[in-house]
C-alpha cells in the first residue's frame, strides 16, 4: 500500500501542530486577559498536546514509530512539519485569538474528514475529537463577535490581527508531496478540499462580525518541509529544557 | 454460575472506584467502562475517558486496577477501548442526579449532536433557576462549562454535553 509512505508524513504534520499550538496556547496560563480566558487557553492547550499525543500514538502503533515523548521533546525545528502560523509567538491576545479561531476551524475541517477514512485508527481519532472541537470554535466565534461590536479600536485591533494572520493560515493546507496517493486511497479529502471548506466555514463568522476577509495571496508554506521562523527553535528548546535532562526518566 | 458471580464482584468493585476529579461519581455511573471480561489471566476492563485529552486518565486505570485486585484477589488488565468513544449520554440518570446535588449542573440529553441550546439553557445546580448565562465553554476540567446564575448570583459549572 503507498500510503504505508504517504500517511506517516500526514499524522506528523497534524500532530506537530497540534503539540506547537498546544504549547503556545499553555502560555496563556496566568497571563489571560481576564481569568476565563486564562482558563480557556490552558484548557484548549491541554485538549491540542491531548490530540498531538494520540497522533503520535497512531505513527507509534502503526508505522513503527517512536515513543510519543521521545519524538515530541527530542527533535530539531528542521525535524518539525508544522505551519508557521502554529509557532509564533503568542504576541498580544488579539493575535492569539485570531490564530486560534483561524487554526480550530481548520482542524474542525480536517477531522470532519476524516469521519470518512479509509484509514481506521484515523476515523476513530475523528470521531473522538470533533465533539470536543465544537467547543474551541464556538469560544473563537463568541469572542471574535464580541470584541468585533465593541467599539472602532477594538474592532480595528481584531481586522489587524486577521490579516497579519490570514497568510499564516494558508500554510496549514500547504500540500504535502504524496497527497495524492492518500486522496485515491480515501484517507481524506486534500488540503485543496480542505481549504474551500475552511472558507466557507470562517466566512459566516467573518462576515456577521463586520471583517474583511483578506485575499489569500501569498500563504505561508515551507513548515510542511521543515522550514521554520527562529521562533520554533526558542520554542523547542524550552519545550524539552527538563524532558532532556534525563530523556529515560520515566514521569 | 462461578462465572456471573465473578462479573458482579467486578462490577461491585468498579462501583466503588471514583471518578478523581468528581469523586461523587464512580467510573460505572459516569459510563466510561464498555467491557468486563474475565479469563484465567484474570480480569479484563475495558474503559474510556470523557474527555480524550484528559490528565485523570492513567490515575483513574490505575485505581480500576487496584480496585478489582483488592476486592476479586485476581489480577486485573485495564486497557483503553479505541472503539468506542464517550459521549454525555452515557451518563445514566442517577450520576446526572448526583451531579447535581453536588453542584455540578448535569448536561441534557442529546440526539447525536449537541446543539448551542443545551450549552446556554442550563438551569442552575443551586437555586434551579433558567435565568443563567455561559460565561465560558471552559471551566476547572476539561469536562466542565462556566455558566453564571443571575437569580442567585452564584457562579457554577455545568458537565458540558459531548456528542
Amino acid at each position: 500500500m503507498q500510503s504505508e509512505q504517504a500517511l506517516p508524513e500526514l499524522l506528523i504534520k497534524m500532530a506537530d501542530d497540534e503539540l506547537i499550538i498546544g504549547h503556545r496556547n499553555s502560555e496563556w496560563t496566568g497571563l489571560g486577559p481576564v481569568m476565563e480566558e486564562d482558563i480557556a487557553f490552558s484548557s484548549m492547550a491541554q485538549d491540542k498536546i491531548g490530540h498531538a499525543w494520540a497522533l503520535y500514538r497512531i505513527l507509534q502503533e502503526h508505522f513503527n514509530g517512536s515513543d510519543p515523548d521521545q519524538f515530541a521533546f527530542m527533535r530539531e525545528a528542521a525535524d518539525f512539519k508544522c505551519s508557521q502560523l502554529a509557532e509564533m509567538p503568542i504576541t498580544s491576545y488579539d493575535f492569539s485569538l485570531m490564530r486560534h479561531f483561524l487554526f480550530d476551524h481548520a482542524e474542525t475541517v480536517r477531522y470532519q474528514s476524516f469521519s470518512q477514512s479509509s484509514f481506521t485508527p484515523l476515523q476513530q481519532l475523528a470521531a473522538k475529537i470533533k465533539g470536543e472541537l465544537k467547543y474551541h470554535t464556538l469560544h473563537a466565534d463568541a469572542w471574535i463577535l464580541q470584541l468585533c461590536a465593541a467599539g472602532a479600536e477594538s474592532k480595528g485591533r481584531m481586522q489587524q490581527a486577521l490579516d497579519n494572520c490570514f497568510q499564516l493560515a494558508g500554510g496549514i493546507f500547504e500540500q504535502g508531496e504524496a497527497e495524492e496517493v492518500l486522496i485515491a486511497e480515501k484517507i481524506y479529502p486534500g488540503e485543496a478540499a480542505l481549504y474551500q471548506q475552511w472558507l466557507n466555514n470562517i466566512s459566516p463568522v467573518i462576515e456577521k462580525a463586520g471583517l474583511t476577509l483578506p485575499q489569500m495571496t501569498a500563504p505561508v508554506y515551507g513548515g510542511r518541509k521543515g522550514q521554520h521562523t527562529e521562533h520554533l527553535q526558542q520554542l523547542l528548546n524550552e519545550m524539552g529544557e527538563v524532558f532532556r535532562l534525563d530523556p529515560e526518566a520515566t514521569w | 454460575m462461578q462465572t456471573i458471580t465473578t462479573l458482579q464482584a467486578v462490577y461491585n468493585a468498579l462501583d466503588h472506584v471514583m471518578d478523581p476529579e468528581i469523586p461523587v461519581l464512580s467510573v460505572l455511573e459516569l459510563g466510561m467502562i464498555t467491557d468486563v471480561k474475565v479469563d484465567l489471566e484474570g480480569v479484563h476492563v475495558k474503559m474510556i475517558p470523557t474527555f480524550s485529552a484528559c490528565p485523570a486518565i492513567d490515575v483513574i486505570k490505575e485505581n480500576i486496577a487496584s480496585a478489582v485486585e483488592r476486592e476479586l484477589q485476581m489480577p486485573a488488565i485495564v486497557t483503553v477501548d479505541k472503539e468506542v468513544n464517550w459521549n454525555s449520554n452515557r451518563l445514566t440518570e442517577t450520576a446526572k442526579e448526583k451531579l447535581r446535588n453536588y453542584g455540578i449542573a448535569p448536561p441534557g440529553k442529546h440526539e447525536g449532536e449537541v446543539n448551542l441550546d443545551m450549552l446556554i439553557k442550563v438551569s442552575c445546580p443551586h437555586c434551579g433557576s433558567e435565568n443563567t448565562y455561559l460565561r465560558s465553554p471552559f471551566g476547572s476540567a476539561l469536562c466542565r462549562a462556566l455558566h453564571f446564575c443571575k437569580e442567585c448570583g452564584m457562579m457554577f459549572e455545568q458537565f458540558k454535553p459531548l456528542s
